[in-house]
């Protein structure tokens, strides 16, 4: 399976949900770079608002995460309470 | 008494639903093909234009309240860099050079690709597609005016970027990027979507941009780094949509997929001599190097581009056949690059130097098959030369490529020794080309391509120079008439680094910044 990423920048307000990706996708492996967090997954990643929101204690919506994506790699599909990416070959 | 009924928040599906499609009508006194006027020539064929859906799911009012947000707090990073002298934080001086480019080189661009797609999404009957575009446009213009901005801070110390936008579309290397969008908006919106959506922002950003931003980032610009990534925040929308837009026209009809292939092949290749530039950036112009550019085009060309032409195997789609070229130039694009600007030097926005004996240590490891074999030893004898007080200027001015405007620099695919030349004789004149490829994409379409403002060509017609100018005059100098049509201060803003009036300033004022004076 090819390799799925999404890239965030590196700072107070990511930390919680890279946390989150990390704890619903076993494949994950995360790749720091300069003020920059990519992290890669096989064949499919998956961010999860009710994971973020445990994590954090707080409301979260999926949307915010505009403001903090750099790039990613896949096919995209977003709900209220998932985004995920992936690939299907 | 009025009873308040608590409503029920709807659904992202739901909401994007009314927001986008919900928005749209069908008109009922004027023609489809009178609204739509481009939407056929091109022969694509759209059957259901409520397929298209942005997986996003963004609304206009949720994208006007993000954005906000993004612009809020890159402004407040701005003004602390400025506050507190942050150019002075840069790793050094020739690192400002990288910002010239950028700024006289893609900021414009992304102007461009904000009336791109202001037209494209106006040209769309589907109303998902025409949200998308909008959004797209409004971002791109956003990028162009936070460029400007952010770079305006050290255009209050260094030379060479005062007059960017009247640079972009004379100097002579800038006809490179400024060309290429030119190309793409001058096409139909289909192609245009190809090109520009799917072929550069997905394909080869992360090429473009990532090196770019992680640059700034490693060499201490903080201003470059914060509209960089304020920017890409923006660009995984523009990813999917350049994908989705893909994906749809493919599913839409079979017909499709012969022409967006074609589409496909000639704008990766165009896309990639546009990356020229930042090849040569990665490999020379950062004093504090990220990762190569033959690595970086190896992680997000060869091994992201592969997983996703994988992906789109399912519709017919492969892998543009120059990829294969693209993977025999990548031991010699920059370096190749970075001779023909220290040899045109005198004619640029930006200065020029020779590696040192580190940088040639790290171009010698990161590219064992060719630096030392084919490149340190012209560098060595051009610092010799250097030393003996014989920097070389080049005055002759080169041939161009009539496609993609880059002189004739590279080598035979496999060869590194023989200079790649093409020709093709049309309505009794002749045509030069760099590369198969930009032959080919000439011969597809040459009604488009003979129409090209190539630099060289209009400097021999008189075309660059002031207004006035007699150059019959004697001791007549073609140079100082040039860079006066650019704006460009002979000595000032071109030459070589190391005599420039940046380096001597930089010095200076980081000095004072460190100690008592
Ligand atoms: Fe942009
Ligand atoms: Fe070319």
């Amino acid at each position: 399976m090819s390799t799925v990423f999404l890239a965030l920048q590196t700072n107070e307000e990511t930390r919680p949900i890279i946390e989150a990706i990390l704890q619903d996708n076993p494949s994950a492996v995360v790749d720091e770079q300069p003020a920059m967090v990519k992290i890669n997954a096989d064949g499919r990643l998956v961010v999860r608002r009710q994971t973020i929101e445990e994590i954090t204690g707080r409301d979260y919506d999926l949307q915010e995460l505009q403001v903090n994506m750099i790039t990613m790699s896949g096919n995209l599909d977003q709900t209220d309470d998932e985004i995920t990416l992936f690939w299907k070959a | 008494m009025d009873m308040t009924v608590a409503k029920k928040k709807l659904g992202l599906k739901e909401r994007y639903a009314v927001m986008t499609r919900g928005l749209d009508w069908t008109p009922s006194y004027q023609k489809m093909e009178d609204i739509y006027p481009y939407i056929a020539y091109e022969g694509i064929k759209i059957h259901d234009w409520d397929k298209w859906e942005d997986p996003f799911r963004l609304t206009m009012d949720a994208y006007w309240k993000y954005q906000a947000e993004k612009e809020r707090k890159l402004y407040s990073v701005l003004d602390a860099y400025t506050q507190n002298n942050g150019h002075l934080n840069v790793t050094d001086a020739r690192y400002l050079n990288t910002v010239k480019l950028f700024l006289s080189g893609i900021s414009p661009l992304e102007y461009v690709a904000h009336r791109g797609f202001a037209h494209a999404g106006r040209q769309f009957p589907g109303p998902g597609p025409r949200v998308a575009c909008l959004m797209q446009s409004l971002d791109e213009i956003r990028h162009a005016q936070t460029q400007v901005h952010a770079v305006s801070n050290y255009n209050k110390y260094y030379n060479g970027m005062h007059d960017f936008h009247h640079a972009h579309d004379r100097v002579w290397f800038l006809s490179v990027p400024k060309s290429f969008f030119d190309d793409a908006i001058t096409a139909g919106p289909f192609e245009f979507m190809v090109s520009i959506g799917f072929s550069f922002e997905y394909v080869l950003t992360n090429l473009l941009f990532v090196p770019f931003v992680s640059g700034a980032a490693y060499n201490g610009d903080m201003a470059a780094m914060t509209f960089g990534f304020s920017a890409q925040s923006d660009e995984a929308r523009h990813m999917t949509l350049g994908l989705e837009v893909i994906k749809f026209i493919l599913e839409q009809d079979p017909d499709n997929v012969p022409i967006v292939q074609r589409w496909i092949d000639k704008w990766t290749w165009r896309g990639y001599r546009v990356l020229t530039l930042v090849a040569m950036m990665m490999d020379y112009m950062l004093p504090k190097r990220t990762m190569s550019w033959k690595e970086s085009w190896e992680i997000y060309f060869e091994e992201n581009g592969g997983a996703l032409f994988k992906d789109l195997a399912r519709y017919g789609i492969k892998m543009p056949k120059c990829a294969e070229q693209i993977a025999l130039e990548k031991d010699h694009l920059s370096h190749q690059a970075w001779s023909t600007f220290y040899n045109y030097a005198a004619a640029a926005n930006f200065h020029t130097w020779m590696p040192d004996e580190d940088e040639m240590e790290w171009l010698s490891s990161k590219y064992p098959n060719s630096f030392d074999k084919h490149y340190r030893p012209r560098y060595e004898f051009w610092r010799e030369q250097a030393a003996k007080g014989n920097r070389f200027y080049n005055k002759t001015l080169p041939m161009l490529c009539q496609t993609c405007q880059i002189p004739m620099i590279f080598t035979e695919p496999g060869d590194a020794t023989k200079t790649c030349y093409r020709e093709v004789d049309y309505k009794n004149e002749k045509y030069h080309f760099c590369s198969d490829y930009c032959k080919e994409i000439f011969e597809h379409e040459p009604e488009k391509y003979v129409q090209a403002w190539l630099p060289v060509h209009q400097i021999y017609q008189g075309n660059c120079f002031p207004e006035g100018t007699d150059p019959t005059v004697e001791g007549f100098d073609p140079l100082a008439k040039v860079l006066e049509y650019y704006h460009l201060e002979h000595g000032r803003d071109n030459l070589d680094f190391d005599i420039s009036e940046d380096k001597k300033n930089f010095a200076e004022w980081r000095g004072q910044a460190t100690k008592n004076v």
